[in-house]
């Protein structure tokens, strides 16, 4: 599938998979994410249920303490 | 634009700052400086003598609520400023509520699990509202790897998005300080009509 994830291309040979399955994929370590698709927001606890699939919008934003 | 139609301009805006701390504090009065009309300031700290070192405050307002220290001094810069300071700790409910009718809200919590929250807030329930964040700027040096980026509609993040504060990378002056006038000058962009990328 080809699928936008923040706001760069990106090919995967999976047809689809689900939120958790592409932060592993992306090695992405940060502990605080909010994750994004089409618009919408998935939140953490829905990232095992909700599934990518071809031409989506995708979101994943890491956040860090500090301010 | 000159100064004076930036200033009328922003006389009819009103900003959100979510936390009165190192960024929130430089940030809004950096907005105060330029004539931003109306600010609402929200958190529910006192001033603290070791906020000294980055934060937007005088020894003098140690132990006073930080939303009403940040006031007065926004008021001793430019009195026409309106001030809405709200004294509160801030869960998703007040967000919605506190920041109705705000044209931009600045994301200015220390703690990631807060930004995670107002993130989270904004874009499910607000979403037609920009928030500008601060993420990554502690410790020293490194000014180069400091940007902004727009990673989805309506969401600004300035810093370096990897220095966390730690015990040995504390929050200071100048880093800090380049984040929070970072988040002031993207706020201005957005309320002068410019929010695609390369604008930023």
């Amino acid at each position: 599938m080809n699928i936008t994830l923040n706001n760069r291309p990106e090919t995967f040979e999976e047809e689809s998979m689900t939120f958790e399955e592409l932060i592993k994929r992306k090695n992405f370590t940060f502990k605080m994410l909010v994750t994004k698709l089409n618009g919408k927001l998935v939140r953490k606890e829905d990232r095992h249920k909700v599934y990518i699939k071809e031409g989506d919008d995708v979101t994943v934003m890491h956040l860090i303490s500090g301010g | 634009m000159n100064a004076e139609e930036i200033r009328k301009l922003l006389s009819n805006k009103t900003v959100g700052i979510a936390g009165c701390g190192g960024l929130g504090s430089n940030c809004a009065v950096a907005l105060a400086r330029i004539g931003t009309g109306h600010l609402i300031l929200a958190d529910f700290d006192t001033v603290d003598v070791s906020n000294l070192n980055r934060q937007y405050f005088f020894k003098h307002q140690t132990g006073k609520k930080k939303v009403l220290a940040l006031a007065e001094n926004i008021h001793s810069i430019d009195e026409r400023i309106k001030i809405t300071a709200v004294d509160v700790k801030l869960g998703p409910a007040d967000i919605v509520s506190v920041f109705a009718g705000c044209d931009v809200i600045v994301e200015a919590f220390d703690l990631a699990e807060m930004k995670r929250m107002i993130a989270e807030t904004v874009i499910a329930e607000m979403p037609g509202t920009p928030l500008v964040m601060g993420n990554g700027m502690a410790g020293w040096g490194k000014s180069n790897t400091i940007g902004v980026e727009k990673p989805t509609e309506n969401i600004y993040v300035c810093g370096d998005g990897t220095s966390e504060i730690s015990e040995e990378l504390p929050p200071l002056a100048p880093r800090v300080g380049i984040v929070a006038n970072m988040q002031a000058n993207t706020v201005l962009n957005i309320l002068l009509g410019n929010t695609k990328e390369d604008t930023l």
